[in-house]
Formats: structure tokens, sequence, C-alpha cells
């Protein structure tokens, strides 16, 4: 049975790096005794995969793994189980059955995700998200972030949004970026699906998966060298990035359709 | 509320920040109200080094039991980290609270190699504390030094308030109740340092003074306050058994040295070889009950979540139990998929047995630890390995299977020929020839047979405590030597060799068994830049030899220098309980390669039965 995870990341485990969330989640299987299944050989390992890698400093209410059961187990039961054994900064959402195809594993279907980026500096913003939670209750542990909201009474740059707007009608945004071997002039524009300002942050969703990826911080390079460009003025800030959720491409070829990686599964009851 | 004291600037910029961030699965929080003592532990060394250490999760469940105490974790900031933290001037902090070492009321630093000795003074340094004991005020920590090097604590005499001699967990209680009855009593940190002198085990080294003699010898060592004891009593945990022992580890997020459940099946070890101090100073050899060890087995894999558990002794083949301990393990977890790791083993045919199960036998590579190459040297250093043993061993595990074998050697060992030397290449082939008379459509392809090599470090405590050591040049020529006989065998091409650095063992020699004044080299060395010197892209011996030449120290008297049975040692002032008399025999022995029975087989009276316990009393009530 397969079956897939959904959790938030956030508080210091921003800086805990894609394979060392993997093997706290390998560990975290153990003590919570969930009924995973294992690869065959001299040295199994789980059957366990994440969806899309989350960069380091990044939070996120939207990360996904899946993994395959040796028996089944009830949703709520594994998720209780689970949370009571996470690390602080790891919150399990839910924990649905999904198709067993192989094709339709998260990594395979991931298409787009969801991002806020705020200004570190002034995070006044972002009512329910984990991330700003936190920040707004004062748990968040950064010191640079709570207290200095406080200081920044308002986010980014003057006129932000005035020029995110302007950004965001671009037909064509071209970047340099740094392939392993080269640099290459990209246009990113057709990774970004939405781009607007919401409240204190700015929302994004972008390309996200195997085939074609874009990562919230290029964007925000992007905007910050177009806005200094008309501004003719310094803007870049400190970033704070939240990554909301992840979606799969439900759609045909012509036409989009994106859902949630979490409505793909069925609880167990 | 817990904020980082590190900025996400910083963080982001640094390597491997999870080193510095806290809040792992098994680290305790505490409520700052409701402590009365700050205890800071530190090993200091990088993050998955230090974390990898059993000692220190012994000690930070064992404070963190009692409710007064809130012991937290402090590791070496990685270089890129020291360099911000000096630019910016952020002090040193503990990882659970944040919080600023200099806050603390002790600071415990474990000492496990002598090449760690640069990056004590780091601590203090970043911590904002200063480097010299004797000019530390009521506003800072009481240092407190521990582990093996703690047995000759000389070198780092200056930069202590304290030493703790021998295990931790039978005089802590004491000293940390003792402390608070001084500070909430408003007493001075002196008054507290005397009263400290009285607990079991504890050296306050301002307290002592040595004398020298006009060659530079020691020639005396004494105590300059009425509450100092003559000597330091080695503080041994006799019933290990029921000792406190840490169920619920701190399991890191990213991947320590050892990433492992581990179990401490004894303490000490039966064997007495003459070159070992573990061997010595944990006597009397004491085992931890074996169904006592199975519920731990079972508890630490379910609250750290480890796929895997090793067994921790010196001899792990010596545990009387360890047969049915193993196979209590494999039953219970193989089939949860945990793995077994068994170090330390005996080659014979129960390991190999036991390895053949728990591990696949193609990739794993077989271990002897021979020391010496020929039995002339093995008996001068009482290892009690004969070459049939090894090539028995060898050979059964060639024919169970496995191609690949490590054997591990000393150089420069005491009465070292050219010939013992040479026997270390004859010895690994001879276990290749062995592989090779398997019928060719029997055996897999080529054996791989690797040896490496150590060069010997006289350690405090040992018969070979007064051992002289070798210049550098004539360690690299024992070392080439041993090289150009690989060269020479029939099978050199199923033979590797490996040694290690030669001046990093000089500097090891000098502060094995230095006394008070090499404390001002270690200083110097780190004003001129070194750190993490037990790191090899750290080392810089350049500046180390700059050290020596600054402060006008000899390093050949340390290493080159004869030392008579007569001469009074730095460390003499500490009782391990093993005899002076003892290691004396065992000297002689040595040099008339005369080989001494290990502790089951007969009593050689070293001393360690005065602690009214262990393997001496085996079978005796």
């Amino acid at each position: 049975m397969k079956v897939r995870i959904k959790f938030k990341k956030y508080g210091v485990l921003r800086f805990i790096g894609h394979l060392d969330v993997m093997r706290h989640f390998q560990k975290m299987m153990r003590r919570a005794e969930i009924p995973i299944a294992f690869t065959g050989g001299y040295s199994p390992h789980m059957i366990m995969s994440f969806a899309s890698p989350l960069g380091i400093g990044l939070t996120s209410d939207g990360e996904y793994a899946d993994i395959e059961l040796s028996a089944p187990v009830q949703s709520e039961e594994a998720i209780r189980r689970l949370n009571a054994v996470a690390a602080d900064g790891i919150e399990i959402v839910s924990f649905r059955q999904i198709s067993e195809e192989k094709k339709m594993t998260g990594m395979a279907i991931v298409a787009a995700a969801d991002y806020l980026v705020c200004d570190r500096e002034c995070m006044t913003c972002f009512g329910e998200h984990t991330f700003l939670k936190h920040a707004a209750s004062g748990i968040e542990e950064e010191p640079g972030t709570c207290q200095a909201a406080a200081t920044k009474a308002s986010p980014f740059f003057e006129d932000w949004e005035d020029y995110l707007t302007q950004f965001a009608a671009q037909e064509e945004i071209c970047v340099r970026k740094q392939t392993k071997r080269s640099e290459a002039n990209v246009d990113i524009r057709p990774m970004i699906y939405r781009l607007e300002a919401r409240e204190n942050a700015i929302y994004m969703q972008l390309a996200a998966g195997s085939v074609k990826n874009l990562k919230p911080n290029l964007v925000m390079d992007a905007f910050f060298t177009f806005a200094k460009a008309q501004k003719n003025q310094e803007v870049s800030v400190p970033l704070a990035c939240h990554r909301l959720e992840l979606y799969a491409d439900m759609g045909n070829e012509t036409e989009q359709n994106l859902v949630t990686l979490e409505s793909l599964g069925e609880a167990i009851k | 509320m817990r904020k980082l004291a590190l900025n996400d600037e910083i963080l982001l910029k640094i390597e491997k920040p999870a080193r510095y961030i806290g809040n792992e699965v098994g680290s305790v929080m505490k409520n700052l109200n409701e402590v009365e003592v700050r205890f800071a532990m530190c090993f200091p060394d990088v993050y998955e080094i230090g974390m990898s250490h059993l000692g220190i999760q012994i000690l930070y469940d064992m404070f963190n039991q009692r409710e007064d105490t809130w012991c937290e974790r402090v590791y070496s900031p990685w270089r890129d980290l020291d360099q911000i933290m000096r630019e910016r001037h952020i002090p040193l902090f503990a990882l659970e609270s944040q919080d600023p070492i200099k806050n603390f009321d002790f600071l415990g630093i474990t000492l496990q190699y002598e090449m760690c000795y640069t990056n004590v003074l780091q601590i203090l340094d970043l911590s904002g504390i200063a480097l010299h004991a004797a000019e530390r005020t009521k506003d800072d920590p009481i240092v407190i030094g521990g582990g093996p090097c703690a047995y000759n604590p000389e070198p780092l005499a200056e930069f202590f308030d304290l030493f703790y001699i021998g295990e931790g967990e039978t005089s802590y209680d004491e000293l940390l109740t003792c402390y608070k009855e001084y500070r909430d009593a408003g007493k001075s940190r002196r008054e507290f340092l005397e009263r400290a002198a009285q607990v079991p085990g504890i050296y306050v080294p301002q307290l002592y003074e040595p004398s020298y003699h006009e060659d530079g010898t020691l020639a005396a060592f004494t105590p300059v306050s009425p509450h100092a004891p003559r000597t330091v009593k080695k503080q041994v945990a006799m019933d290990i058994t029921h000792a406190t022992y840490p169920l619920k580890p701190v399991v890191p997020f990213i991947k320590a040295t050892q990433d492992r459940v581990v179990l401490e099946i004894q303490r000490g070890c039966i064997r007495g070889c003459r070159f070992c101090q573990a061997g010595m100073i944990y006597r009397p050899t004491r085992e931890r009950d074996v169904e006592v060890l199975k519920e731990y087995a079972r508890a630490m894999l379910e609250n750290t979540g480890h796929e895997e558990i090793s067994l921790n002794s010196l001899s792990s083949s010596d545990y009387s139990c360890l047969e049915e301990l193993v196979n209590f393990l494999i039953e219970e977890f193989q089939d949860k998929k945990i793995n077994i790791q068994l170090p330390s083993l005996r080659i014979d045919a129960f390991s190999l047995d036991v390895m053949s199960k728990v591990q696949d036998i193609k990739k794993s590579s077989l271990t002897f630890a021979p020391e010496a190459g020929s039995q002339r040297m093995r008996d001068v250093i009482n290892k009690g390995l004969t070459e049939e043993d090894i090539l028995e061993g060898a050979g059964q595990a060639f024919e169970g299977g496995w191609t690949k074998v490590k054997l591990y050697f000393m150089l420069g060992l005491p009465t070292e020929t050219e010939e013992d030397m040479k026997e270390i290449a004859r010895l690994c082939d001879r276990v290749a020839r062995r592989y090779y008379e398997i019928p060719k459509e029997q055996r897999n392809g080529k054996c791989q047979i690797t040896a490496s090599s150590s060069f010997f470090v006289p350690k405090p405590f040992t018969p070979f405590q007064w051992a002289t050591m070798c210049t550098s040049e004539e360690y690299v020529r024992r070392a080439a030597l041993v090289k150009h006989e690989f060269m020479e065998q029939l099978n050199r091409k199923s033979l590797k060799y490996n040694w290690h650095e030669a001046d990093e063992t000089i500097l090891e020699g000098v502060f094995a068994r230095g006394d008070r004044r090499t404390g001002k080299v270690i200083e110097e060395a780190y004003r001129l830049g070194c750190l993490f010197d037990s790191w090899t892209e750290s080392f810089d011996y350049q500046k180390w030899l700059a050290a020596f030449e600054n402060t006008g120290v000899d390093a050949d008297f340390y290493t080159l220098r004869e030392r008579s049975t007569d001469e009074l040692l730095p460390w003499d002032f500490i009782d391990i309980g093993v005899t002076r008399k003892f290691l004396e025999r065992e000297w002689e022995r040595a040099v008339r390669a005369e080989v001494t029975q290990n502790c089951r087989q007969q009593c050689a009276g070293c001393g360690a039965a005065g602690f009214g316990g262990g393997v001496c009393f085996e079978g005796k009530n």
C-alpha cells in the first residue's frame, strides 16, 4: 500500500538540508513503528521518496513524502504516532493512501509549487501560515525576524507592489542561470505561473519538478534587478521564503489543471 | 522563546548550519527559572565528532537527571564560523539554550586526544573566558577537564580550574552540591576550589607547585594548600550494571561519525597490552549484566530510531556473555532491518560465524590488530596474538568468502629492530599466501590485504611510560623501510601499505608526557593560529615548530630523553589503582620479551584488585 505524507517544516528545521530530513524521517518511522516496506537485497532500505527537495533556509507548509507500507495503518493513528516522535519543526499534516501506479509518485508528478516570499526584516503579515504564525507569536527563533519586524514598517522598498505588477507584466524575463558547467541566458517567464503581492509578501506559483523547476530566489533576484534599473537604486533585502504547497498537473497538453499532491490521496480509515 | 545565537545570514553562509542550532530529538530543554546549576559540556572538536562520543552522552543524561541542573552541549565551531565569531564578537554559545557559555556555572571539557589542545583554548577564547585559570573571576564558569588525557593534566594545568580524574559517574554529585552550597553562601572562587580539592578524584592544579632539577627533570610536586591531597585517586564506577546509562541519547540531524546506538558492554580490558593506556586506566575490567544490556538495546533502538547498533568495549571477545548477547540481537532485531556492528572482535570461528550473519561478506573487510610484525615484538608489547592465530583466523575467513583483510601495526615500539619492521610486510604476505592456497576455482579473484601503521606514542600509566621515542626523520625512515619490504614480497600486488604522518606523532609525544612547562607551547601555537590539529587539512607543523622556538621549550627533552624508573613523572601524583611497581615490572619484562598472562588466566598483581570488584573477584564469591 502506497501512502503520501504531507508535512510542515518550520523553525530551526529550516537549516536541516533535504538529505538530513530524509534521515530524520527514517528514524521517525522506526520510532513511531510505522510498518514501512523495505527494498530487498543485502542492504535493504525503506521505500520512501520525497516529492521535491526544499532548499536550506526555506520553511514549508506543503512538503510531501511517499512511502510504501507492509501492513495498513489508520491515517489518524499514523499521524498521531509520527507527531509524537517528530522533532520540533516537523509536523505531519496528512497520511493518505495513493495510487499504486509507479508514474504517480510525488516525485514523478510534481509540476508546480506555491511560495510566499517576505522581507526578513519586516514580517508582520501572513496570518495562518506556520512560518508567520511562529514569527507573530514570538516562537520564531531568528533574532533578526520578530524584533526587526517592528523596526521596518513596510517590506521590501517603496512602491514595491507597482514594480511587481510591471515586472510580472513582462513577456520575457531573462536571467543568467548557472548550470553545473556553464552559464546561460534563460527566459524564466514561462515558468512563473502566478506572481502577485499578497499583503506584505510576494506570492508566486512556479514550475517545479524534474522537467522544469524554478526557485523563488531566482525570481526575486530578477525582480530586484528589474526594480533597481527602474529606480536607479539598490533595492534588494534579505528574504525569507516559505513554500505553501506542491501541485501535480492533471490537465492535458493544452490546459494546465493543478491539483495539490495531497488531494490525490484518500484517508485510511 | 528560543532564539538562535546566529542569524540567518550567518547560518546560510557557513558549512553545515545544523551543527549549531540544537533542537535534536533527545536534547534536553529546561526552564531556566527552575535550575540552579548550568553545566556546559564540551567536546573540543567539530559537532559530528563530538556527538559520537559515548562518555558525553552518559554525563549529559546523568546531569540532566538532576532537577537542579541543566546540562547543555557545546562543540568547536568549525573554521568558517570561528572566523565570523571573532570578526563580529559573537560569544560562544551552548546548543540548547543558545546562551553564552560565559553565563554558565561550569564548563566541562572532555580531553580525548592531545591534538585537541589548541581547540580547548579556542573554546575558552571564543567564550570570553580568561585562558589562565589564575586570572578568572567569580563571573567565569568553573572550567573542568576530564577524559583519558586528564590522566596527565599537566600540559593543560594553567588553563583548567579543576580536573576530574576517572569515571564521571561517581563524584559529580558531590561536586555540584558543594558548588551550590559555596556559591549560595557567597564564598570566593578560591574557597570553592579548595573545597573541591577534597572531593575524591578532583585535582586543582592551582593548589600544587612543581619544582625542577637542573637537568630539567621534575624534582618535586607539592601541594601548596593544606586542602590539597598529596595524591588524587582515580574514580571508578564499580557496579556498571546499575550505573546510569543514556537510554534516550541525543539523535543528531546530520550524520555523526557514530550514527548508531552504542551499547557499552564492559569497561576495562583483561589483556594488558603494554602500550595501551585504556587497558591500564580502566582497570579493573567490569562487565555489564547481559539481561540489562538486552533491555537497553531494545529501549535505545525504540527511542532513537537508529538502524544500527554497535557493541562498545576495548575487547568484545572477552565479554563473557557475548554469544548470548549477539544471538539475542540477531534474533530480535534482524528482521527489523537493524544492522549489528561488532568492532574489536578477535577473529575466530565464532566471530566469523556471527559476522557472516550480520554483514555482506563480499563488501566487508576483516580487521586484525597484530600491532607488530614479529612474534618477538608482539611479546614485547604483550599482545597475546600469535602468528598462528592470525593465519588461522584469516584462513577461516578466506574460506568463508571474505577477500579483504585489514591489519593494523605500530612502528617505533621499544626495542624495535629492522628485522621486526620488515616482518610487518612478510606477515602480510603470509596472510596473502594463505589466501592463494585455496584452489583457484573456489576463491573469489584476488585478495586485498591492507596494512596501516601508526607511530607509537608512549602514554602515562603504561609500562612504556619510560620509553624513548624517535625523531621525525627516523619514523619516516622506518616507514620507508617497511614500504620497501612490501615491494619485495611475492604477493605485492595484493598488498597495500599506508602509514600515518610522523610530525603529529612528535607533538602527541610531547603533550602525552609533558609537564606544566609545555602549556606555554600550546598557548603560543594557538596564538600563531593552530586549530583543529587532528585534521590533516588544518595541521600546520611549521607553526608548531615556531611555537617551540618562541617559548624556548625543547621537544626532544620530552620525546627523545631516556627516562629512568627513578625519575619523578609529572603524573605520579595520580593514583590509578594500578601500582607504579607493577608498571616497572612490566617494563622490565617487556625489554626481555616476556609475556604476562591476562587477568583471567592469572592475576599479575597490578593493584586494581584494591577497588574490590570486577574481574579481580570473578568466581570468588
